[in-house]
């Protein structure tokens, strides 16, 4: 039985254990039909010509998660930004962890979505977000609209911020052999509300794991949301990240993306500005070696005149490592005065390293700034030779050029601590002791 | 100090330097002058160790020591420093943390314990200080958006900083104006010790008024053609250089 077979089975396997009344099923059970007739996507469709998911579906997982023993926060505390200063919402194996999690309900909600779910007080509110940002045919997305469960749910009423930043942490502690988890997150953050999210994803063992998440965002007008990925898996541990954001006029909304590896990920990143004045940004850093892969698969839809979109992704790929950026901006007919910018720039440093880099525009507006850029190249010699001639060994010296060369993405991250983090995580991934806090 | 012996290196297809001889004792000043095109940049690359140029005869001697199979990094640790024609820029690096990494690798290298902190930071404001840097400056990142003047300021701080003993200028002078030229110059002036030596590479005279160097030497077509005292820079300045490549036919 392939992977899809076996989904399609589970799926009757999870009707047994959710409420099938909820309006939400219906939601479910539609989401499945798109799933059964689409598949898996596959490399001949031009979305998905560089990443193959072929080799993920020979592998027989466990599509229901099983309670584990729990984890100690000692043991994974290093995953975590802070100990006390953020709000925590933590899965084991994609079940909830109240041991390792800090939610709230002291004016605005940072909890679960299976409390959202059955808990007739959060129904108009389901009612009006839930699956209203992501799509209806994408298959992926609908496969995890099918099994929609659990998962972070935060609600931010009007002018509301929270005080501190939310986490949302995925553990995989490997008690199955292979594990398929699909997490579900609604973010609503209202009228001049704020909010600050990290997000990650990390195996703890080299058992397989596929994580198809997806997370809708909806930013109400003038709010602030700021969302930061980090992805630093184990070579076993694969995600596809669909995230979906719908901003209201004035609203700003910016998505870090930091990929330095696992085994693949794929982020389908995708922004729809439902008003004017609207800014979104997109920002990544991708550093790779060994086999590799990440596609950052962005879209940016201008559908108000006078917003903005600024998209900068960055990447360094050594070794066997392969890389996609397809940045896709449309801009509707009556979007006037948009500006969009999109800019990749890649460092290739090992010879059999690749990556796929491709700008797609879609512009209807005549009155619009449009523009974007890719390079493809190596490390600068003058600059190398430069470092090196004032006493910094080769490879200390590629990796001042090499953090020099990503630093600018980081410079828009407003979590000091994730920024400090962040800075360290790209000294190690470069495999060196920068002798400064950069 | 530094003993080069007809040394012949250039690019994969085309011979730059044509047989250099060069002897710099500790305490010295020795000056290069040439047209352009003529090797004087090479030269001041090749010593440091540019792995662009390939040496296909001769050698370079510090202290005795062939520098054919060391990497620039590690002459740099021996002590021979290259102030840029064209500095790099490097964004996100600050000249502060820069300095420190700089300094404190070549610490480890030879087997020193890393400068601490508060002896660093002395440091930092002295020799800033000597070379008229704003305190601001040096929180900027490296080079990025700095005036061509700066970045030769920021040249000569950095070889105040390194303390080398062999310190090669190469048109430490191009771009500056006076009153930059006599800052750096000052710099210059003050770090000579009988000690180290200084290489000062330029195209014009303008910069030996400042720094007085023991000798000087005319570089054509990859060769020295002639070598003198400081009198020698002027009589260029007053002739120019087709003087000397006339010589240099004959």
């Amino acid at each position: 039985m392939d992977l899809k077979e076996k989904l399609l089975a589970s799926f009757m396997a999870f009707e047994n254990q959710v409420d099938i009344d909820n309006p939400v099923h219906e939601i479910r059970s539609e989401a499945i039909r798109n799933f059964e007739s689409k598949g898996f996507p596959h490399r001949r469709l031009e979305a998905w010509k560089y990443t193959s998911l072929t080799g993920l579906q020979q592998v027989d997982f466990s599509i229901f998660p099983k309670e584990s023993q729990g984890l100690d926060y000692k043991d994974v505390k290093r995953y975590f930004l802070h100990e006390t200063d953020t709000y925590k919402i933590v899965f084991i194996d994609g079940i909830y962890s109240s041991y390792l999690s800090e939610t709230t309900h002291d004016g605005v909600d940072i909890c679960l979505m299976s409390a959202a779910l059955s808990k007739p007080m959060y129904r108009p509110i389901i009612e009006l977000y839930f699956n209203k940002v992501a799509s209806g045919e994408d298959s992926l997305t609908s496969l995890n609209t099918a099994f929609t469960h659990e998962g972070a749910y935060i609600y931010i009423p009007k002018n509301k911020a929270p005080r501190k930043p939310v986490e949302i942490l995925h553990f995989a502690t490997g008690n199955e052999a292979a594990l398929m988890l699909q997490p579900r997150n609604l973010i609503i953050v209202e009228e001049n509300a704020e909010l600050q999210v990290i997000e990650r994803h990390q195996s703890l063992t080299t058992n397989e794991v596929l994580t198809n998440s997806v997370t809708e965002i909806f930013a109400g007008k003038n709010a602030i949301v700021d969302y930061y990925k980090v992805q630093n898996d184990q070579h076993s541990a694969s995600l596809i990240d669909n995230t979906y954001i719908d901003q209201k006029a004035g609203s700003q909304v910016s998505v870090h993306t930091f990929a330095f590896g696992s085994k693949l990920t794929r982020n389908n990143l995708n922004f729809y500005q439902d008003g004017q004045h609207v800014n979104s940004v997109l920002k990544g850093v991708t550093i790779l070696g060994e086999k590799q892969h990440v596609d950052h698969f962005t879209l940016v839809h201008h559908q108000q005149p006078d917003s903005e979109s600024h998209q900068d992704y960055k990447g360094i790929y050594g070794d066997l490592s392969t890389g996609v950026f397809n940045g896709k901006i449309i801009v509707d007919k009556i979007a006037q005065k948009t500006n969009a910018f999109q800019q990749n720039n890649n460092l290739l440093i090992s010879d059999k390293s690749s990556v796929n880099t491709k700008p797609q525009l879609e512009i209807f507006a005549d009155d619009v700034k449009c523009s974007h850029g890719c390079t493809v190249g190596q490390l600068d010699r003058d600059a190398l030779f430069y470092l090196q001639a004032r006493g910094i060994p080769k490879r200390e010296a590629e990796a001042l050029l090499m953090y020099a060369f990503a630093n600018n993405v980081l410079e828009s991250v407003r979590i000091p601590a994730l920024k400090l983090r962040i800075n360290k995580l790209i000294a190690d991934k470069l495999g060196v002791r920068l002798g400064f806090d950069l | 100090m530094l003993k080069i012996k007809n040394l012949h290196a250039g690019l994969e297809d085309k011979k730059i330097l044509k047989g250099i001889d060069l002897e710099i004792k500790p305490g010295e000043i020795h000056a290069i002058m040439g047209p352009n095109g003529s090797g004087k940049s090479t030269l001041a690359s090749v010593i440091a160790g540019k792995e662009d140029f390939e040496i296909s005869q001769g050698k370079i001697l510090f202290e005795g020591e062939d520098l054919d199979d060391l990497a620039p990094e590690e002459r740099a640790h021996r002590g021979i420093f290259l102030s840029f024609q064209y500095p790099v820029e490097i964004p996100g690096v600050t000249v502060t943390n820069f300095m420190k990494t700089a300094i404190n690798e070549t610490r480890k290298a030879r087997g020193q314990e890393e400068m601490p902190a508060n002896e660093m930071l002395k440091q930092i404001r002295e020799k800033a200080e000597l070379l008229e840097i704003d305190r601001k400056f040096l929180s900027r990142s490296l080079n990025e958006g700095f005036s061509g003047g700066e970045k030769k300021r920021n040249e000569i701080f950095q070889m105040a900083m390194l303390e080398p003993k062999l310190a090669i200028l190469d048109e430490t002078d191009s771009g500056l104006d006076i009153d930059a030229l006599r800052v750096v110059a000052a710099g210059v002036n003050r770090l000579r010790s009988k000690d180290n030596a200084f290489l000062v590479i330029t195209h014009y005279q303008r910069l030996l008024d400042y720094i007085i160097p023991d000798f000087v030497h005319v570089i054509h077509d990859g060769k020295i053609v002639k070598s003198g005292t400081k009198e020698l820079a002027l009589e260029l300045e007053e002739k120019g250089y087709d003087w000397i490549k006339q010589e240099a036919v004959l």
